[in-house]
């Protein structure tokens, strides 16, 4: 028996190897950017598309990580997800619009922080949206997937109707915050500063989500649940809870990820939020219900294809995103990097 | 003669959907020692650990730990109060590694190291693959895991549900020389098994279940000497069963 | 005779077959009962859509499916005649083959996509249908040649259908008997075929099988029926029902458009029609569409005067949440309310409170 001070061995882990099924994933994405650089031609273009691609990802990302992370723990399928982008998209730019002088000036500092500002109050209120979702909607269905589905499409259907009634029935048109439009310039290269700035926050979101999940007590009650919620609740732990606080984070992330999505696209509908539901569908599916990682990768794949097929043929832009499900779930019908699920 | 009592069902029903699995259960379970639940398959001896420890509802009668009802108590209370459960799939976390399996079934935060050490006695393998992903462990490494877990913070009652099965018989052996040590301590064992052997050797009481209701219960040393009974209880006699 | 023409699956509560009397009277005379051009659009549209939702309430409620992509088969049933017609010309032949091929088309679709779903656990299936039916409402917007784009196509039928022909020379009891009136009863009598029809397939020994499988697919599957057989066979049925109604659709409104056949709105509507009427009965699509369309057409003008007059007294917020527009509000509520405490809908309740 290998021993160091307290007898344990130090690590016996399979050897790291870069070709590793885990790894797989994220090395086909590098190769299919290679591809798209191959297919562009340019380098300026594609550094262009390769960006928007991370940062259209990464904002999917953000939304959608909480749709996964309730399915993986709770088993439960939420259809009015993207309620809680619309309600967030649009608490967020009410926020920017009440504060002209910060959005305004062109100074990064306080245009970020407005920014932020939105953020914070649309997270808080979608946050509390999704704590009555859960109590008033989805709790009455635990287990009944059928009615789970009905039941959050019906919860969907009335919470937009309800942003027609608190912001009225138009659309809303919102400028980027003044030091955040346009681009840098680097010789040909184009950088658009706000898809950096996507890049950077979703960036800090999936390592703040790793860390909780992977480094504290919490994270670790939930990935144990996420495989197997009996046993966590027969360890003593009050996994209702759990779940409240998940989908909670959850619907916060998709207020979060609202915010940003209205200023990449400058505009806000109460629509907003079913539209991309299908993106991030797609991205849930690819990455496999309840991994975060998995989700990650799908969100970035999904992103950049979106975007070179955006610009080599257009016509099959979604088609592509679907075609990218469909192979990927032939290849692995449970999703890239799926949970192992027991109870 | 109740105080002496850990653990006492009384005409418990269980309903799964449709089906009517326990049919009046009435257990007595003797504070200490190792009380063994035989029976054949489809029985109920699953449905009754599954009850006792809150994952499926009674829809009658009581259950009673310790004096305390426990019947309408959720699952996260009853583990708080003091049972441990090893079930009959051993509910390890693949996707954690052992030692963080164990950090959770350590409800404080951090692991008595005096009770770590008394593991790493009992199985001394667990040292070896201490920083695995739990997923990587062969079934008895994963038993090993199972049991180190429900016995990490000190429990008045510990259930196992065919902790044996699909084991080598070499490991076999390994766990019933854990299990007798176990028994040296203050907590009592329900278990359930398959493994004849096994349950002659550690078991001090026997109940016997068929078709949802408890059909005998005495001392373990009655039944093993008693042949027919064997036959007529269990189908078969507990000699010739490996 | 009527068990033979109901299946035996009778309305089993005297409210419930009062309502279906009601409603089937109400469409045959609407000429009559309701003058104008309107309520016959009104009554055409409720025809179609019970076929419509009935069929999906095939999928539904009998088989415990879940699919957003209905509305695409109900379109191609639709593009299938107007692209024909386009094409051809006025003529009976049009119609037919349009109608054939909006048919074929579906059933295979159906069927490529029930295939799929076995690969897929089920909880991917609706998302799976759901990311599908995007693709296909884009894919009709970028073809616009063919089908006439975000515009849609517009084209004629054969005269004899048309408000021109004339059946009878004068006014019967003030109604012009006329091809309008002629294509009416034709549409209305196909769907209620349609409808009967599909009242004979759940009652067969096939929807029993369903049944059984909705209720507990392992437990079917141990028993010996391949549950994926009954599922895709149900799904292709369903889409063929579907697509029949698009074309049905398709020739009333001498118009095909994305917003008449494949937007999201109207496949939420099914949801809400085919959970308000009942779902697993039938009749409940009957109810439900009645209901819904009745509603779409006049409650809103209901609740415009109430929404003025709260503007009028100056209250905060109320005019806008009864606002006409706003009705899809009060009916999402009523839907929620429905899955939880009527899973059964209106059939339900109705049958209940009959014992």
């Amino acid at each position: 028996m290998s021993t160091n001070d307290n007898g344990l061995s130090a690590s016996s882990a399979p050897k790291f190897s870069v070709l590793s099924e885990r790894n797989l994933p994220l090395l086909a994405t590098a190769i299919v950017s290679l591809a798209a650089l191959a297919l562009i031609g340019q380098m300026d273009t594609w550094v262009t598309l390769t960006l928007a691609g991370l940062a259209m990802g990464m904002m999917i990302f953000v939304m959608a990580s909480g749709l996964t992370l309730v399915f993986g723990l709770m088993d439960v399928l939420n259809f009015g997800h993207g309620a809680f982008i619309s309600l967030g998209a649009f608490v967020g730019i009410s926020v920017l619009l009440m504060l002209p002088s910060w959005t305004g000036a062109d100074i990064a500092f306080l245009n970020i922080a407005a920014i932020l500002l939105a953020v914070v109050a649309a997270m808080g209120l979608t946050g509390l949206a999704g704590y009555v979702f859960e109590r008033v909607i989805v709790k009455p269905v635990y287990g009944d997937h059928l009615k789970q589905i009905l039941i959050t499409m019906g919860g969907l259907i009335v919470t937009e109707q309800l942003i027609y009634v608190l912001w009225g029935p138009d659309e809303i048109t919102i400028l980027r915050p003044l030091a955040l439009q346009g681009s840098f310039t680097f010789g040909t290269v184009a950088i658009e500063k706000f898809r950096l700035l996507a890049v950077v926050l979703g960036l800090i979101i999936f390592f703040a989500m790793r860390w909780t999940l992977n480094g504290t007590r919490l994270g670790l009650v939930i990935r144990a649940g996420v495989e197997n919620r009996e046993m966590v609740s027969a360890l003593g732990y009050r996994i209702s809870m759990v779940f409240i606080l998940v989908f909670v984070a959850g619907s916060a992330l998709a207020g979060f990820g609202g915010v940003l999505w209205g200023l990449y696209e400058e505009v806000v509908t109460a629509h907003m939020g079913m539209n991309v539901m299908i993106l991030i569908f797609i991205v849930v599916i690819i990455g496999g219900l309840g991994s975060v990682e998995g989700c990650f990768i799908g969100a970035l794949m999904v992103g950049l294809l979106a975007n070179y097929t955006g610009y080599l043929v257009p016509k099959v832009a979604l088609g592509s995103n679907i075609l990218l499900m469909v192979l990927i779930l032939m290849w692995r019908p449970e999703g890239l990097l799926p949970v192992n699920k027991s109870r | 003669m109740s105080d002496q009592l850990c653990l006492n069902l009384q005409g418990v029903h269980t309903h799964i959907g449709h089906y009517h699995i326990l049919q009046g259960v009435d257990m007595a379970v003797p504070r200490g020692g190792v009380t063994m639940l035989l029976g054949r398959n489809g029985a109920g001896k699953t449905t009754t650990m599954r009850t006792i420890m809150g994952l499926w509802q009674a829809s009658q009668g009581s259950v009673t730990f310790n004096g305390h009802d426990i019947t309408k108590k959720e699952t996260h209370d009853i583990a708080k109060g003091g049972i441990s459960y090893v079930p009959e799939d051993m509910g390890i976390f693949s996707a954690l590694s052992v030692k963080e399996n164990m950090i959770l079934a350590a409800r404080t935060g951090d692991m008595d190291e005096t009770r770590l050490d008394w593991i790493f006695q009992l199985f001394p393998a667990m040292k070896k693959f201490w920083n695995w992903p739990a997923g990587n462990l062969s079934g008895g490494q994963k038993q090993m895991l199972a049991i180190s877990r429900a016995v990490i913070e000190p429990s008045s009652l510990l259930l196992v549900d065919e902790p044996t099965k699909g084991l080598a018989p070499a490991i076999i052996g390994a766990l019933t020389e854990a299990f007798m040590e176990l028994k040296q301590t203050d907590t009592t064992i329900l278990m359930v098994e398959q493994n004849f052997q096994m349950a002659k050797t550690i078991g001090d009481t026997v109940c016997v279940m068929d078709d949802g209701r408890v059909v005998h219960s005495g001392k373990m040393s009655d039944l093993a000497e008693n042949e027919q009974l064997q036959e007529q209880l269990l189908g078969l006699s507990m000699g010739a069963h490996q | 005779m009527f068990s033979y023409i109901f299946s035996g699956d009778f309305p089993r509560s005297k409210m419930l077959t009062l309502l279906l009397v009601v409603i089937v009277v109400g469409l045959v005379l609407t000429p009559w009962l309701f003058p104008g051009s309107r309520s016959m659009e009104t009554a055409m549209r409720i025809a179609i859509f019970i076929v419509l939702v009935a069929s999906y309430d095939l999928l539904l409620g009998y088989t415990g499916i879940v699919s957003f992509a209905h509305t695409m088969f109900f379109g191609i049933g639709a593009y299938g005649v107007a692209i024909t017609l386009n094409e051809m010309g006025r003529s009976y032949e049009g119609i037919v083959i349009g109608t054939v091929l909006g048919f074929i088309c579906s059933v295979l679709l159906a069927f490529f996509i029930g295939l799929f779903s076995l690969r897929v656990k089920a909880i991917f299936f609706a998302m799976v249908t759901l990311a599908v039916a995007s693709a296909f409402t884009l894919l009709v917007s970028q073809l616009y040649q063919f089908t006439g784009g975000e515009d849609g196509l517009t084209y004629s039928i054969p005269r004899e259908l048309s408000p021109a022909f004339k059946l009878v020379q004068d006014k019967v009891f003030g109604v012009r008997i006329n091809g309008k009136l002629l294509l009416y009863y034709c549409i209305l009598f196909a769907s209620f075929g349609l409808f009967l029809f599909m009242l004979r397939v759940v009652n067969s020994p096939f929807g029993r099988v369903l049944q059984a499988i909705r209720e507990n697919e392992f437990r079917a599957e141990a028993i010996g029926y391949r549950t994926v057989i009954y599922r895709t066979a149900t799904n292709c049925l369903a889409a063929g029902v579907a697509a029949l109604a698009g074309s049905l659709m398709a020739i009333w409104l001498k118009y095909t458009g994305p917003d008449t056949t494949l937007s999201l709105n109207i496949m939420v509507d099914i949801l809400l029609m085919v959970v308000i009427g009942g779902m697993g009965t039938l009749y409940g699509a009957v109810i439900g569409s009645t209901l819904f369309i009745m509603a779409q057409n006049y409650l809103q003008e209901l609740m415009k005067m109430a929404s003025d007059q709260f503007s009028a007294m100056g209250l905060p917020l109320l005019p806008e949440l009864i606002h006409p527009d706003r009705w899809l509000l009060w009916f999402g509520i009523l839907f929620i309310l429905s899955v939880y405490f009527f899973p059964t809908g209106i059939v339900g309740r109705l049958r209940k409170a009959k014992t």
